[in-house]
């Protein structure tokens, strides 16, 4: 990953305040994500992290602020062209399609690129059955990607919860994203779990040139694999650089640690 | 036994227009999570446009062929039934999008009160017939297994192929297209949907429009055998029981549970009937739900509720 290159930024958040009814969830934050990076946002319990992630995908409109993605200015995101503009996502409570087997909740990401028929498809029309096909070899090559051969017929809620957070990992890699937004992909994981989901999270970046922009309140897996860190707390930035300097931020540390009074 | 096997297949052939109103339930439910109230107006409503068309374009174009006549008067229901689905999409889901499921059932609460009121507005109030050119005599089949052999309604035997016809048509959609895949998506998360992409709003649309046509058959089948009239959207309501029965999220789930509850009322009507008085019919089926409830509340095909602690 030192051969990197990171490229322009792509995604340019100016100012963007959210509250709720009288709860300030974000206040005047400003950052920005460059092509190919990984890119965290780190912050303790309740700093704003998943509503930072939710204006980015449209789930909630900023009070203020404004969003500039790819050379175009948005005041408000919406979660459907979001996903027509490359942005792929995944959830921190899994948000998955339980009662559908692995391929299935996978094939579902590919929805956008798909046009045959409804009709052609259900008579298994030669274009249509070609396309789905297609279709299937790609979702192939992301479940290999992931590991999960072996569950490719379960229901997803039958699978435990590590196996559950690559088949939600694999369902937004099947849009083909450009950028990637991670909600706390590593939760609630053992050692284990979480060298696997990290060591895919920097295979997609690496492999696809995919950008990341990655929740996570433990700060030893982020340091690791990020690019640069963004650190909220309690609704405001404290914080922004590269690991290291993150790291040796004062503020950083009090808000980690706590400050002796 | 031919008279034990004549009641069994009557209620076999009752219970498969319970499945086609069940069915109804089932599809919306599996794919916007919304408990339809409104289909058992919707299937009035239908057999009241189709029966009123039917009535009204012959003569306006002439047409003298009965076949020809009703082809045409379904074509343009099922056109009705998607304007239908739009409008509800557009008027009462879309403001509701992520709200409770009790807000949205009491919307289909106020679907299916403008629906009854507005049909009978628009297309009449009373009785009316949907004339499908079949014979009304019964056919006598294994009459030399038996004396005397099974009496067999035509227009049943007719209701039995539609169903089924229908149901291979839906399982092709759900189970081999994208947009079926799709439709199975939303049904299980939203938020998750929308953010790969599948538009909710459209697919509301299509559900609905799927609905309204499964709505019109069993309006059609049910109409040609009863009459169009009021009554039918209530007797619409024995679809309750059947889906808790088969599983509100399970196709199969339709057509077994609408199958059971026929030959179930049947048989303990006329059998349990004389013992324990007559009426049986009228609850027999609410009675069968409540066990359901008690002992298997996912219904005999219902994805099981899997929580994880």
């Amino acid at each position: 990953m030192s051969e990197k290159k990171i490229g322009d930024v792509i995604l340019d958040l100016k100012g963007i305040s959210l509250s709720f009814g009288g709860v300030k969830a974000l206040t005047d934050i400003s950052f920005d994500v460059r092509e190919h990076e990984i890119r965290a946002i780190i912050g303790p319990n309740g700093a704003g992290k998943s509503s930072m992630l939710n204006v980015i995908n449209g789930v909630y409109t900023p009070q203020h602020g404004e969003i500039v993605f790819r050379g175009q200015h948005f005041h408000k995101m919406n979660p459907r062209k979001v996903a027509e503009m490359g942005v792929g996502r995944t959830f921190q409570n899994l948000a998955l399609f339980k009662g559908m087997s692995v391929l299935d909740n996978i094939m579902t990401g590919r929805s956008l690129r798909m046009h045959s028929g409804v009709f052609a498809q259900m008579i298994r029309f030669g274009p249509a059955e070609r396309e789905e096909i297609a279709h299937r070899e790609r979702v192939e090559k992301i479940i290999d990607f992931l590991e999960i051969q072996s569950y490719r017929k379960t229901p997803v809620g039958m699978l435990p919860y590590g196996l559950q957070k690559r088949v939600d990992l694999g369902r937004a890699l099947a849009m083909e994203p450009s950028l990637l937004l991670l909600d706390e992909p590593m939760a609630g994981m053992n050692v284990e779990e979480k060298q696997d989901m990290s060591r895919f999270v920097l295979d997609v970046n690496d492999e696809f040139g995919t950008t990341i922009v990655l929740i996570e309140h433990d700060m030893g897996v982020v340091m690791d694999i990020s690019d640069r860190v963004v650190v909220l707390d309690y609704g405001k930035k404290i914080g922004d650089g590269s690991p290291d300097e993150v790291r040796n931020n004062e503020d950083v540390i009090a808000a980690y640690l706590g400050v002796a009074h | 036994m031919g008279f034990f096997l004549e009641v069994v297949l009557g209620g076999l052939m009752a219970g498969v227009l319970y499945s086609l109103v069940a069915l109804g339930f089932v599809l919306i439910f599996k794919a916007s999570g919304v408990f339809n109230f409104a289909q058992g107006a919707m299937v009035l409503f239908a057999a009241l446009a189709m029966a009123r068309l039917a009535e009204w374009i012959p003569p306006m174009l002439g047409i003298e062929n009965l076949l020809l006549a009703n082809l045409i008067a379904f074509a343009l229901a099922v056109v009705i039934m998607i304007a239908l689905a739009w409008v509800i999409e557009r008027l009462v889901l879309r403001p509701l999008v992520n709200q409770e499921a009790i807000a949205l059932l009491m919307a289909t609460l106020g679907v299916t009160y403008f629906l009854d009121g507005f049909g009978q507005t628009i297309w009449g109030s009373d009785v009316y017939e949907i004339n499908l050119g079949i014979s009304k005599d019964p056919l006598i089949i294994l009459d030399k297994v038996f004396e005397g052999g099974i009496l067999v309604n035509r227009d049943d035997i007719l209701a039995a192929a539609i169903a089924i016809a229908l149901v291979a048509l839906l399982a092709l959609f759900f189970q081999k297209t994208a947009t079926g895949r799709a439709l199975r998506a939303v049904a299980d998360d939203h938020q998750a949907a929308q953010s790969i992409g599948i538009p909710l709003n459209r697919i509301w649309v299509i559900v609905w429009s799927v609905a309204g046509f499964v709505a019109l058959v069993a309006g059609m089948v049910w109409g040609s055998k009863l009459g169009v009239q009021f009554s039918l959207a209530i007797l619409a309501l024995k679809a309750l029981p059947v889906v808790i029965l088969g599983g509100f999220t399970s196709i199969p789930g339709a057509i077994i549970g609408g199958l059971i509850i026929g030959v179930g009322e049947k048989v303990s009507e006329v059998y349990l009937g004389p013992i324990i008085g007559g009426g049986l019919e009228n609850w027999f089926a609410y009675a069968l739900a409540l066990v359901f409830l008690l002992i298997r509340p996912q219904g005999l095909f219902g994805e099981r509720i899997i929580d994880r602690v």
